[in-house]
């Protein structure tokens, strides 16, 4: 985790405020925000991965067995693998808190 | 000595650009700037320079251009007038926050309406806090010269920040003067190439333009604010280099017979060439005793160097070319007079607006401001500003 922004002077950001380590945003934790998580049946998977390849923030990983889970950290609980899950076993369920 | 060259002042600057062997140039025309950009487009369409000459549909579009070749480490030229200025407005704001070294020229021209294409000083006022470097050229070989240490001063990395070089148009893009030109021998000894300290890069890529959430936006804008306060040191550096190399030497605020003077008038742009003539008639046939300050860096504004100029001077007299509508103060009148607040034994400054327009304003002119200066002093008359030249 980078040190926190905002903790940080002025003077200690760089040149014009850029990023110099593209990609650091997976240092932070974005999905909370999320208001429904994804959860899986994974009995009907049939590893086809097309939750993989439509979700937008790539917050989907490949497991060891060839099933797929869920990165909570950086979900922000879209559904759209739900919606394009072809045997309906990704479901959206209500974040308690 | 170089060989003097007789030359619109547009196409000198154009040539400038050509010497500084720019990357890239990004330009829609707009009258009185068209000639600098179109003799450029012949340079580039003739192979005297190789740059990308990319040709757009708007202002907005122009500026926008410049905003990508620059970050990604090319050296990049514009150049605008008044409504094209505004078009621009939005990605005024991006470039120096982004931190990249465009260089602009301005042929000054009124902003519509009445629509206008003569020459004040209004469009750059309306874009006076964008956070550019602003410089303001008084003749042909200044807006060469001063075209060329840009260059120079934006891209150093203790500034990295566009700068607008200011021509009055008509006045100066549009007359034949005797330019002394540099030699591309030369100018290669003073401006080196290009060194991004960072940029759009495959091999080595970084995020520009990110969003500033509340705890960042504010430190981000104290960061160029002190960027641009800052960089009035390398300005004076780069000054004093050129100067040294090539004879000319340029001052953030040209002091003109000042050393007895108890009125100096304080210009900015062409109208100092007048103004000269002006006070030296003053001075030669009618002992009077007056001098003239230029000021050619409008931002960052040289405060310290102006205090120094003014100490034991009784009347300042500042002649503006925009207005501030309803505002206490014209944009240089009222800078000056906060600048001097808070100072012991200021002068009295006589803020005046003239030349709006493309209004001739005449050596007799600034011989009536500074006789009104004088008796505005001597009343100690309160006002916020007044107009020269208006018929009321």
């Amino acid at each position: 985790m980078a040190k926190n922004f905002s903790e940080m002077t002025w003077k200690e950001f760089g040149l014009a405020f850029m990023v110099t380590n593209p990609g650091c945003s997976a240092e932070y934790r974005t999905g909370d925000w999320r208001s429904q998580r994804p959860i899986a049946d994974k009995s009907k998977c049939i590893k086809c991965g097309v939750c993989y390849l439509s979700c937008p923030d790539g917050a989907i990983n490949l497991a060891a067995d060839g099933t797929y889970d869920f990165d909570y950290d950086h979900c922000k609980g879209c559904g759209i693998c739900a919606t394009e899950c072809w045997t309906g076993c990704i479901s959206m369920v209500e974040e308690e808190n | 000595m170089a060989k003097k060259i007789g030359i619109e002042v547009s196409l000198a600057i154009s040539e400038a650009v050509k010497l500084a062997d720019v990357d890239a140039i990004a330009a829609y025309p707009i009258t009185p700037q068209t000639h600098i950009v179109e003799h450029l487009s012949e340079l580039v369409a003739d192979g005297d320079l190789n740059a990308e000459f990319i040709p757009v549909e708007s202002e907005h579009s122009a500026m926008s251009v410049c905003a990508g070749t620059s970050a990604a480490g090319a050296r990049t030229y514009t150049a605008t007038s008044s409504q094209g200025l505004a078009l621009m407005n939005e990605i005024l704001f991006i470039i120096p926050a982004l931190r990249l070294p465009v260089v602009m020229t301005l042929a000054n021209r009124s902003l519509s309406g009445p629509i206008s294409i003569w020459n004040d000083h209004s469009d750059l006022m309306s874009v006076r806090d964008t956070g550019w470097i602003s410089i303001f050229a008084e003749n042909g070989q200044e807006a060469f010269d001063l075209t060329l240490q840009s260059f120079k001063i934006a891209e150093d990395h203790r500034v990295m920040l566009p700068i607008n070089v200011n021509i009055d148009g008509f006045t100066l893009s549009h007359v034949i003067e005797p330019h002394e030109f540099l030699s591309q021998e030369e100018v290669d000894s003073f401006l080196p190439p290009y060194d991004p300290p960072l940029q759009l890069n495959p091999d080595k890529p970084v995020s520009m333009g990110m969003v500033g959430i509340p705890e960042i936006y504010f430190e981000a804008k104290k960061a160029q604010d002190v960027a641009l306060i800052e960089s009035k040191a390398v300005i004076k550096e780069v000054f004093q280099e050129f100067g040294e190399k090539f004879g000319r030497t340029y001052n953030v605020i040209e002091s003109y017979r000042a050393e007895d003077a108890e009125t100096l008038l304080l210009t900015m742009g062409s109208i100092g060439e007048t103004a000269m003539e002006a006070i030296d008639i003053m001075k030669d046939e009618q002992g009077k005793k007056v001098g003239l300050l230029r000021l050619r860096l409008w931002r960052p504004f040289p405060v310290d160097e102006l205090r120094e100029l003014v100490k034991g001077i009784k009347t300042l007299a500042v002649i503006d070319r925009a207005v501030s509508f309803g505002g206490t103060g014209a944009p240089v009148g009222g800078e000056i007079r906060s600048a001097l607040y808070s100072t012991e034994d200021r002068p009295y400054v006589a803020s005046f607006i003239a030349g709006l327009g493309g209004r001739d304003v005449t050596i007799k002119d600034f011989m009536d401001m500074v006789n009104l200066a004088e008796k505005m002093e001597t009343e100690q008359e309160v006002h916020e500003y007044k107009m020269i030249g208006v018929r009321e």
